[in-house]
C-alpha cells in the first residue's frame, strides 16, 4: 500500500483496462468509482458501514465492499465492477428469475453471485447463503435471489 | 390478450443488471455543491445559540444556514415542521443547521464544527409520556399551526395532533348481544422503511428563475406544488424530475431533502446544490414508520357473530405531523378488518413524542390496525372454541354490507374475502389451528389473518397520459408515476401494447419523471397507481386509434367503422389487403405527389378519481377510496418451546387481484410484501434510550432480514374478481402482502408459546418475557 498526504495520482485496473485517477489519501474505492473521472456508477452507497452490501465490487475475484476499502490500498490490483461483467450467465438468471424490482442493491449482488460462481464448484444451497449474507435487498423475498444465484452456480437455465 | 397477463419483464431490466439503471445520486453535473445537515443530538431542548463561526472558517465553505434564516413551516397536512430546527428541537435527529460547502468532505468537516447550546427539556419517549396530564409539551402552538390540507382536529394545549372518530351502530345494545367478549392491547415500535437507496434531493435555481429539483421522491408533483407554495413560486416555475427510485416504501412521499436542497441553491447563489443522506441521516433525521398502541375490544354472539368492536388506537406520530393525521383517518376507515361488524366504536389519536417524526409506510397505518385487529380476532376464536379460520369465514365482509364508515360495498369495489379464504385452506393445507408435536420440546403451527385496504387518497387525484408516435410506427408513452420497484412503468407499457394490438417492444417509456413533460400524476403510493394511470392509458390509446382511424379513413376513402387495426395496421375490415400502416400515419400521411394530412398522432388521457369524500367529523362517515383489495395470509411455523427460537417454514398469501397484469412481477410484489411484513415482525424496530437518543440508527443495529432467514417456502394465490371501473379488472395489490402476515406469525406463535404475543418485534427474547410476565 501506497503512503500519500495529498491527492495523487494512481494506476488502477479496472474490468481489464488501465486507468489512471487522482485519489485523496481517504478516498475510498466506492467514491473513486463514482467519480466523475471513471463514473462507474453501478456500485451503490448503501449505507457506507459495509452493512448492506450494494457496493460491493471483486478485488482480484474476491467480492469486497467498497466503501470500505481505501483506493490507495488496491493499487495494481484488478478490479471488477458490474459494468465489467459483460453478459455473465449470473445477469441472465437475474433476468430470468426477476431477481430485483427497484434493482437498488441489484449490482452487489450481482457481484457476489458472480464470484461465487466462479470460485466455488457447483456451491450448495449453505454455501450460497453464506456468500448472500453479506447483502441486503428490501424489495424481493430473497427466494428470487436465491433461485437466479443457485443457477448460475449449477449451469441452469 | 397477448400481453396483459403474461410474465413479461420489466422494461428497465437489461439497465439494472448491468449497471446502467441510473438513480438520482448517479446523475452528477460537476461542480454541483454539497449540502450537509447537522443533527440536534438532543431529543427535546430549547435552543440557547448556535455558533457557526468555526463551520465557516473551514476552505471551501459557502454557507451555513440555522432555523433563525428560515421562516418557512412545512407539513402537507399541518404545517408544524421547521425545515431546520428554530427555537426548540423535537428529536435527537432533526436538523438544526444545513452547510453548504464546494465538496462533501469540506460540508462533513464544517458541519462537526457547528455547536449549539441547549436548556433540555423533559423528554416524551412514549405514547403514554405523551399523554400524561402533566407532560411537557412538544408543541406549544399545537392548535395553532395552519392547516394545510383538512381535515385535521389538533387539541390546544396537549400532545394531540389529531383525532380521527368513527361510529356506527349502536354499541349499548351491542355489548348487550355479545355473549363474548375479548380485549387486547397491542404495541408496536416505530420502524423504518429501509430502502436501499438512501434519500437523496438536488436543486438548481437557474437565472431564469426556473428552479430544477431532481430527487428520489414517490411524489415529485407534491414536491412541485410544496416547493411553490413554501418560498412563495409559481408551481410552473419548478421543475421537478424523478430518476428511478432505489425503493421507497412510502418514506420518499413525504417532502424533506427537496426543500433544503432548495435553501442551499438559494444561499449559494442559484448553484446546483446536493444533499444525501448518509444511512445514519436515512433512520434518524428522515421519517420513519409511526410507532402503535392500540386497545380492542370485540363482542360476538355464542355462535361466531361480531356484534361489537371497540377501538382506540394511538400512532406515535413522532415530532412533527407530516401525513399522519389521514393515516389516522385511513385507520378509522378500515378499523374492523374486512369484517362485517354491525355496531362500532373507533378513535384514533396522532400523538406528538420526542421521537423522529413518521410518514407513510407501506399500507397507510394499514400494517398496524391490521395487526391489532387479527390479534383479536384470533383472541376471539380462542374465546369461542372456534377455528380461526371459520371465524373470519363467518363475519368476512362481502358485497351489499357497509364498512365502518358506512360506504357501500359491491362485488366491483370489493374483492372477494371468503373464496380467498376457502383457497387458504388449501394452499396452506389448514389444520384448524393446532399446535403439533414434532419431538421433545418442539411444535409446529399455523396462523392465520386477513387483511383490506383502500387508498385514502384525496376525492381529487388526478392521472394521466400522454401517447406520441414515432416514425417507424412505434409509440412513445409518458405518464407521471415513479417507478420504484413495483413495475408500474412496466404495467403501464402493457396497458398501451394490448390496447394498441402491438408488441411491448413498440412502447417506449422513459424511466424518470419530470413534472414539466409528464401529465400529472397525484403521487405514486396507495398501490393506486395501476387503477388510476391504467384508466389514464385507457383514455389516450383511445384518443390515439380515433385520430389515426380518422386519418386512415380519409385515406382508404371509407367511413372509420369500416376500419380495424392489427399487426401495427389499419385495415378495411371486410377485406383486410387494403390497409394502411401505423408508421404511414404516424407523423401524417403523405400521398404520393407529396402533399399531406394529418400531422404527428397523439393521444391524451385522463384520469379524476371519483365519488370519494372526507370523514365527517363526528360519524367519521364518508368514502376514502374507490375499491377494497382483500386477502388472507398465513404462516406454519416450526417453534423451540425451550429455547423460544423459531423458523418460518412456509408463508402464503391468497389476494383477490382483480386481475393478474403480470404474474411474475404480481407474485414478486406479493412475496416482497411477505418477506418484508415478516421481517418487521421478527425483527425491526428503532429503539430510544431514556434521554430519546435513537440508539439503532445503522443497518447492523437495525436488523432486517438477510439471506436464508426467509420462510423455507413462500405460497402465492390469485383470485381473480374484476373491479369493474379498471383497466382488465385489475386491483390494487402493491402494498398488501405486508399487511397482515406479522399478525399470521403472531397468531401462530402466541398458540405455540401459550401465551398471547401482542408486541412486535416477536424475537425469541420477546417471548421468554411474555411468558415470564404471565
Amino acid at each position: 500500500m501506497r503512503e500519500f498526504t495529498r491527492p495523487e495520482q494512481i494506476s488502477l485496473s479496472i474490468n481489464n483496462e488501465p486507468r489512471n485517477v487522482v485519489v485523496y489519501p481517504g478516498e475510498t474505492l466506492l467514491y473513486t468509482l463514482r467519480g466523475d473521472a471513471l463514473g462507474l456508477t453501478g456500485a451503490k452507497p448503501g449505507c457506507e458501514n459495509g452493512d448492506c452490501g450494494a457496493c460491493t465490487v471483486l478485488v482480484d475475484g474476491v467480492p469486497v465492499k467498497s466503501c470500505l476499502v481505501l483506493t490507495a490500498e488496491i493499487e495494481d490490483r484488478d478490479i471488477t465492477t458490474v459494468e465489467g461483467l459483460n453478459q455473465a450467465p449470473i445477469q441472465q438468471a437475474f433476468l430470468d428469475h426477476m431477481a430485483f424490482q427497484c434493482g437498488y442493491c441489484t449490482s452487489g449482488f450481482l457481484m457476489v453471485g458472480h464470484a461465487l460462481s466462479q470460485h466455488v464448484d457447483r456451491a450448495d444451497e449453505d454455501r450460497r447463503i453464506e456468500w448472500l449474507r453479506s447483502n441486503i435487498c428490501r424489495c424481493t423475498s430473497y427466494q428470487e435471489i436465491a433461485d437466479a444465484v443457485a443457477a448460475a452456480c449449477n449451469g441452469l437455465d | 390478450m397477448k400481453i396483459i397477463g403474461t410474465s413479461v419483464p420489466r422494461k428497465e431490466a437489461p439497465n439494472k443488471v448491468t449497471g446502467r439503471a441510473r438513480y438520482a445520486n448517479d446523475i452528477n453535473v460537476p461542480g454541483t455543491f454539497h449540502a450537509v445537515m447537522v443533527p440536534a443530538r438532543q431529543a427535546h431542548a430549547q435552543i440557547i445559540a448556535i455558533d457557526t463561526d468555526e463551520a465557516k472558517k473551514v476552505p471551501g465553505v459557502k454557507a451555513v444556514i440555522t432555523g433563525k434564516d428560515l421562516s418557512v413551516l412545512s407539513g402537507d397536512v399541518m404545517e408544524d415542521r421547521p425545515p431546520l430546527a428554530r427555537d426548540k428541537v423535537r428529536y435527537w435527529g432533526e436538523p438544526i443547521a444545513l452547510v453548504v460547502a464546494r465538496d462533501e468532505a469540506a460540508a462533513r468537516r464544517a458541519a462537526g464544527l457547528v455547536q449549539a447550546r441547549y436548556q433540555p427539556l423533559p423528554v416524551i419517549n412514549s405514547i403514554q409520556d405523551a399523554l400524561d396530564k402533566k407532560a411537557a409539551l412538544v408543541h406549544q402552538q399545537n392548535g395553532s399551526y395552519t392547516v394545510a390540507t383538512p381535515p385535521v382536529y389538533p387539541k390546544k394545549h396537549s400532545n394531540i395532533a389529531d383525532e380521527a372518530n368513527v361510529t356506527k351502530g349502536d354499541m349499548d345494545k351491542a355489548w348487550k348481544d355479545s355473549d363474548v367478549k375479548v380485549k387486547v392491547h397491542v404495541s408496536l415500535p416505530q420502524i423504518d422503511h429501509a430502502a436501499m437507496e438512501p434519500r437523496i434531493a438536488k436543486a438548481e435555481i437557474l437565472a431564469d428563475g426556473r428552479v430544477l429539483i431532481h430527487a428520489s421522491t414517490q411524489a415529485p408533483f407534491e414536491v412541485q406544488k410544496l416547493l411553490a407554495k413554501y418560498f412563495k413560486l409559481n408551481p410552473g416555475q419548478i421543475s421537478v424530475t424523478a430518476p428511478l427510485v432505489g425503493g421507497a416504501f412510502g418514506g420518499k412521499a413525504g417532502v424533506q431533502l427537496e426543500i433544503l436542497a432548495y435553501v442551499a441553491s438559494k444561499a449559494v447563489g442559484g448553484q446546483m446544490v446536493k444533499i444525501v443522506n448518509t444511512r445514519e441521516d436515512d433512520l434518524a433525521t428522515s421519517p420513519l414508520g409511526m410507532g402503535f398502541e392500540a386497545d380492542i375490544a370485540l363482542g360476538a354472539s355464542q355462535d361466531g357473530r361480531i356484534k361489537a368492536a371497540e377501538m382506540r388506537f394511538f400512532m406515535d406520530i413522532g415530532a412533527y405531523a407530516d401525513s399522519a393525521p389521514r393515516i389516522a383517518r385511513a385507520i378509522a376507515a378500515q378499523c374492523t378488518g374486512p369484517y362485517a361488524v354491525p355496531n362500532v366504536h373507533t378513535d384514533v389519536y396522532c400523538v406528538y413524542t420526542n421521537h423522529t417524526y413518521t410518514t407513510a409506510w407501506r399500507g397507510f397505518g394499514h400494517m398496524p390496525m391490521t395487526f391489532a385487529v387479527e390479534r383479536a380476532m384470533d383472541e376471539l376464536a380462542e374465546a369461542l372454541k372456534m377455528d380461526p379460520l371459520d371465524l373470519r369465514e363467518l363475519n368476512a365482509i362481502r358485497p351489499h354490507d357497509v364498512t365502518p364508515t358506512k360506504a357501500r360495498l359491491t362485488r366491483s369495489n370489493l374483492g372477494d374475502l371468503p373464496k380467498a379464504l376457502t383457497h387458504m385452506r388449501q394452499l396452506i393445507g389448514w389444520n384448524g389451528g393446532r399446535v403439533e408435536a414434532l419431538g421433545p420440546g418442539r411444535v409446529r403451527v399455523q396462523g392465520v389473518a386477513a387483511f383490506w385496504k383502500t387508498s385514502s387518497s384525496p376525492p381529487n387525484a388526478v392521472s394521466g397520459a400522454l401517447i406520441t408516435m414515432n416514425s417507424d410506427g412505434s409509440v412513445n408513452l409518458s405518464i407521471g408515476a415513479v417507478e420504484f420497484g413495483p413495475g408500474t412503468k412496466t404495467t403501464a407499457a402493457q396497458i398501451l401494447a394490448e390496447q394498441l394490438r402491438i408488441p411491448l417492444d413498440r412502447v417506449f417509456i422513459h424511466e424518470d419523471v419530470n413534472t414539466q413533460v409528464d401529465p400529472e400524476h397525484w403521487k405514486t403510493v396507495a398501490s393506486l397507481s395501476t387503477y388510476m394511470v391504467g384508466r389514464a392509458v385507457l383514455d389516450a390509446a383511445k384518443d390515439l386509434m380515433t385520430q389515426m382511424l380518422m386519418v386512415a379513413a380519409s385515406v382508404l376513402k371509407c367511413s372509420p367503422d369500416d376500419l380495424d387495426y392489427g399487426d401495427e395496421k389499419i385495415y378495411v375490415r371486410d377485406d383486410p389487403s387494403i390497409y394502411l400502416d401505423f408508421k404511414d400515419l404516424a407523423l401524417g400521411y403523405k400521398y404520393q405527389e407529396g402533399d399531406s394530412i394529418g400531422g404527428q398522432l397523439m393521444g391524451r388521457g385522463k384520469f379524476m378519481i371519483r365519488h370519494l369524500n372526507l370523514l365527517d367529523q363526528q360519524t367519521g362517515h364518508g368514502r376514502p377510496g374507490p375499491a377494497w383489495t382483500v386477502g388472507v395470509q398465513a404462516v406454519e411455523v416450526e417453534y423451540d418451546q425451550n429455547t423460544h427460537q423459531y423458523r418460518i417454514l412456509k408463508a402464503a398469501t391468497v389476494i383477490d387481484a382483480g386481475k393478474v397484469l403480470n404474474p411474475a412481477i404480481a407474485s414478486g410484489q406479493v412475496m416482497g410484501g411477505m418477506n418484508m411484513g415478516l421481517g418487521v415482525a421478527s425483527r425491526e424496530g428503532i429503539f430510544y434510550d431514556s434521554d430519546g437518543r435513537l440508539l439503532n440508527n445503522q443497518l447492523r443495529l437495525y436488523k432486517l432480514m438477510r439471506m436464508g432467514e426467509q420462510p423455507k417456502q413462500y405460497l402465492v394465490e390469485f383470485i381473480e374478481t374484476p373491479q369493474v371501473d379498471s383497466a382488465f379488472g385489475a386491483r390494487p395489490i402493491g402494498e398488501h402482502a405486508v399487511l397482515a402476515i406479522g399478525a399470521a406469525l403472531a397468531n401462530a406463535l402466541s398458540r405455540a408459546a401459550n401465551v398471547s404475543l401482542n408486541m412486535l418485534p416477536i424475537t425469541p427474547e420477546a417471548i421468554w418475557r411474555a411468558r415470564r410476565a404471565r
